[in-house]
């Protein structure tokens, strides 16, 4: 359910982020001209395969980036900031605070050396100045928002002694826990088993409700896209491929390699015998090819494709896709 | 848990034997084991009487027994020099060495772990090589040297510290020094690479991802976890510092065990040697298992492994 | 606009290497001095300027000669006998060599034979080496080699057996790991099923491998061992009078500490640093370059 605001919660525009090696000879181009929008209590997704830039994109919007690593081009506008300009102290407020983040693997996120009820109670102290007994309510009453049943013992436990599915949670109240306009989450269901996953994310859709959250949900699976979000952006190569509602995209994708995703999922009510891979791999980031990236793997790829990188079309129904064969029924857009 | 300390201690009970059987060996390779138990100017009666003590006739696995009965009972012999029985001599010592691998160790622990987190914070810029190029001078001068340079600076040309004997604070501030100096470095080095390790994990990036403070993220979080190997380290260098203070000992004449040893080679007084040698292995052995015990005890993964 | 702050998390594949960038790029000078220390040694004959075992006792305790007393003749000054310290510090670089390079190829060579046996044959093999070694590594290498050199008595040959036996230990267990997992690979199944002798396999496909392993801890142990042999001539029980050996020339140089004559233990110590640095060194660009693998080294 799009939550149409006047303007958008966070807009990026043209981010690049590039890993430089030490000797400054090696470029890898993680995050490279990306646009997107979110609205207020809206939920985006983010696919794309391994590599594909998604989860640098995720780190580049909190700043939170290894040394190697910069922002070379781009803003990143969030309630009429440009979390680009901010200086490191100031996205310290930003960060947990205004835009919280979840990480993937629960048990390596969470301190093993420190009780839950620290770690939830933490960015309460830090970013509201709380005293330890307050936070700590706020703590037990955060568990039980995120539906982990009895709170007061387990406030006082460590990670290791609880499940997966559990730790997630606790991630997720820690996300929650000072009410922030964003959520990133980054692949949170990956590592929890099947039967948790569907709860969990039903969790997040109702935290999302209640909060009022807006949700960028960073995934490599469109079944959970399907079920979860508004908007969808594909990314490849660390550029975003396609753009656009979701129900649109998947109805009818613009962009080749949207189309063999979507073809590569296995259906119950598919004939066929055999699963449809896309063919190759991922290119070197470090060493893109000339023109598009993704026209070595591409099946629909003509000889402009080799030569020319496309931009990023405009479509109709705020649709954007990257591929020359957009251009053909549209003009060409600012992106 | 019961069945991995049980584990635990038949392996070190293992050792110890293979040890004790080391020993044994080394003392009888030479053909005439007598040579080294007989006091020097012994007369024949003394040498017969040793021969009957140890059982030298016997056939080895006799005097195997007999060896292994006698360190049971505590009996590691008696030392020539001093008349008295070995153990009561190494007790006698080991507190003054204990003092000073306490003092040693702290002056390393509270060098070594300031700096090499230092380095890990700014990886790759100036304190990290210049905590580089302290690990190396740590581990290229040797314990004696350290102390000799001490001895000139402090006590021959300043004046100001005494070289040698274990009076005062004074006394023991070179020693421990010297003795700490190596270990000062070893120790920066694995906390440099566990607060790397630490630093790069997912729970330091969550923290961070929280929006706490730099000095929240390093002095909490980092921190504790970059620290469990170095406490465990420093248990085990603990043990090993009084064994090879030996060095040290000699050169500013503390009275530990060390010194004990080198009266021990001085005087030819092998009973006095062979005791210490022991009673060394043994340590080890014991503070290994026993770090190791700790160790499952915090951590349970530890106990499925193996 | 990242700043330099940013320097928190590091993902493993593209954080920056922290440790051959300044120190062991290149490894010409630990290189250098090795070899000037190797070349003294060689050539000690030609180069020292007296005979470093006698002495005139009529030129006892001459400072260097940039001090007052001191005289071209006697460089570095003279010891408590009146031996030339600049001769003695070139022949004790040849029993430094000598001992170091010895011991540590002798260490080796059991070491690795045994850690190959260990590693490759398994079963009661392995079980045996390994107890050994647990148990051997738990004494103290100093307190093992003072109790072998109190048996058996002083002597540079005796020194170089002691610290062999006392260092071997070190190589088994890590060329032990590296063969454990050679032997998963490819090419030794393929050997296996070509029907190649378990030795034959051993020599030709395991040993090239470790080789390199070897080397490394090798230089590494160098230093380990030079500090070990000075510090047994320190005490005493290490290579006797009146050889030179640096150690040796330390524990003379104690009598004459108190009354301020530093050369007769600055002199010599600075030389076990160079060398022991210069080895170190060399061992850690080695261990860079040849396997960044082997960092539990």
């Amino acid at each position: 359910m799009a939550v149409m605001a006047n303007r958008p919660l966070l807009e990026i525009d043209n981010l690049s982020t590039h890993y430089i090696s030490q000797q400054g000879t090696r470029v890898v181009r993680a995050v490279d001209d990306v646009s997107l929008r979110i609205n207020a209590g809206e939920t985006l997704g983010i696919v794309g395969e391994s590599g594909s830039g998604k989860s640098t994109l995720a780190l580049t919007i909190l700043r939170v980036l290894p040394p190697a690593a910069q922002i070379v081009a781009g803003s990143m506008m969030f309630e009429n900031e440009d979390l680009v300009r901010k200086s490191d102290n100031e996205m310290r407020h930003v960060r947990g605070k205004r835009i919280a983040m979840i990480l993937q693997d629960p048990m390596a996120s969470l301190n093993p050396l420190f009780t839950i009820g620290d770690q939830v109670a933490e960015p309460i102290r830090v970013h509201e100045g709380s005293r330890r007994a307050v936070a700590w309510q706020r703590a037990k009453d955060l568990l039980k928002a995120v539906r982990i049943p009895s709170p007061e013992t387990r406030v006082t436990q460590h990670p290791h002694e609880m499940s997966g599915g559990m730790r997630q949670r606790i991630v997720g109240a820690i996300g929650i826990s000072c009410e922030p306009r964003l959520l990133i989450a980054d692949e949170p269901t990956t590592s929890l088993d099947l039967t948790i996953q569907a709860q969990y994310l039903a969790l997040l859709r109702d935290l999302q409700r209640e909060h009022g959250l807006a949700l960028i949900f960073i995934t490599h699976n469109l079944g959970i896209v399907a079920r979860m979000c508004d908007q969808l952006a594909v990314m490849y190569a660390g550029r975003v491929v396609e753009y656009g509602p979701v129900s649109r995209i998947f109805n009818a994708p613009a962009h080749p390699y949207t189309e063999a995703l979507l073809n590569s999922i296995p259906r119950m009510s598919d004939s066929r015998k055999r699963l449809t891979a896309i063919e190759g791999q991922p290119p070197d980031l470090s060493a893109l090819p000339r023109g598009c990236a993704f026209a070595p793997r591409c099946p629909a790829a003509f000889d402009r494709c080799h030569k020319e990188t496309p931009p990023e079309f405009n479509l109709a129904d705020g649709r954007t896709a990257r591929c020359w064969l957009a251009s053909a029924s549209v003009q060409r857009g600012a992106a | 848990m019961k069945q991995f300390v049980t584990r635990r201690l038949g392996y070190s009970l293992l050792s110890l034997l293979l040890l004790s059987l080391t020993i044994f060996f080394f003392v009888r390779v030479t053909g005439d084991p007598a040579a080294l138990l007989v006091e020097p100017g012994a007369s024949e009666e003394d040498i017969a009487a040793i021969h009957q003590r140890f059982g030298l006739d016997q056939p080895l696995w006799v005097q195997y027994g007999l060896f292994m009965l006698n360190l049971a009972r505590g009996d590691f012999g008696q030392s020539f020099y001093y008349q008295t029985p070995v153990l009561d001599l190494y007790f006698d010592r080991l507190p003054n060495s204990l003092l000073l691998a306490a003092v040693a160790m702290a002056f390393s622990l509270l060098v070594g772990i300031p700096s090499g987190i230092l380095a890990a914070v700014r990886v790759g810029r100036f304190w990290d090589s210049a905590g580089k190029m302290f690990a190396l001078l740590g581990l290229s001068l040797p314990s004696f040297f350290v102390g000799l340079v001490l001895i000139l600076v402090f006590s021959v040309f300043l004046g100001w510290l005494p070289s040698s004997g274990s009076g005062g604070v004074l006394h023991i501030l070179m020693p421990a020094f010297a003795l700490g100096w190596y270990f000062a470095a070893a120790h920066m080095r694995l906390t440099r690479s566990s607060m790397l390790e630490v630093l790069g994990s997912e729970y330091v990036k969550l923290a961070r991802l929280k929006g706490l403070p730099q000095s929240l993220v390093i002095g909490k979080h980092a921190f504790k976890n970059a620290l469990i190997p170095v406490v465990t380290l420093a248990g085990i260098n603990l043990v090993l510092m009084i064994n090879v203070a030996v060095v040290v000992e000699t050169v500013f004449a503390w009275p530990g065990v060390g010194r004990l040893l080198y009266e021990g080679i001085s005087f030819r007084d092998f009973p006095v040697v062979q005791g210490i040698v022991i009673m060394g292995g043994t340590m080890i052995v014991a503070v290994n298992l026993l770090v190791d015990v700790v160790y499952a005890v915090i951590d349970p993964r530890i106990r499925l492994e193996k | 606009m990242s700043t330099s702050i940013e320097t928190i998390s590091l993902p493993s594949d593209l954080s920056p290497r922290p440790t051959a960038s300044r120190l062991g790029d290149t490894p010409l000078i630990p290189l250098i001095i090795l070899a000037t220390i190797a070349l003294v040694a060689i050539f000690a004959d030609v180069l020292a300027p007296h005979n470093p075992e006698v002495g005139s006792l009529t030129a006892r305790f001459r400072p260097p000669f940039w001090q007052a007393g001191g005289s071209m003749d006697h460089i570095f000054g003279t010891d408590q006998l009146g031996r030339d310290v600049l001769s003695r510090l070139i022949f004790g670089a040849r029993v430094s060599m000598v001992v170091g390079f010895t011991a540590v190829i002798f260490a080796g060579v059991v070491g690795t034979v045994l850690g190959i046996m260990a590693g490759y044959l398994g079963g009661w093999v392995d079980q045996v080496i390994m107890r050994v070694t647990d148990a051997w590594l738990a004494l103290p290498a100093l307190t093992f080699a003072i109790f072998l050199a109190a048996i058996v008595g002083p002597s540079m040959w005796n020194i170089v057996i002691i610290l062999g036996l006392v260092y071997w230990t070190r190589y088994a267990r890590v060329v032990r790991g590296e063969v454990l997992s050679l032997k998963e690979r490819e090419f030794v199944r393929l050997a296996i099923v070509a029907g190649c002798s378990k030795w034959t396999i051993m020599r030709r496909h395991i040993l090239p491998n470790v080789v390199n392993s070897a080397i490394v801890l090798a230089t590494l142990m160098l230093g380990v061992v030079i500090v070990t042999e000075a510090s047994l001539s320190f005490l005493g029980v290490g290579v006797p009078p009146p050889q030179p050996a640096w150690g040796l020339m330390l524990s003379d140089g104690k009598q004459g500490l108190m009354v301020g004559y530093w050369w007769l233990t600055v002199l010599p110590g600075c030389c076990i640093m160079l060398m022991v640095l210069s080895a170190n060194l060399l061992g850690d660009w080695l261990r860079v370059k040849l396997d960044p693998q082997l960092r539990q080294l």
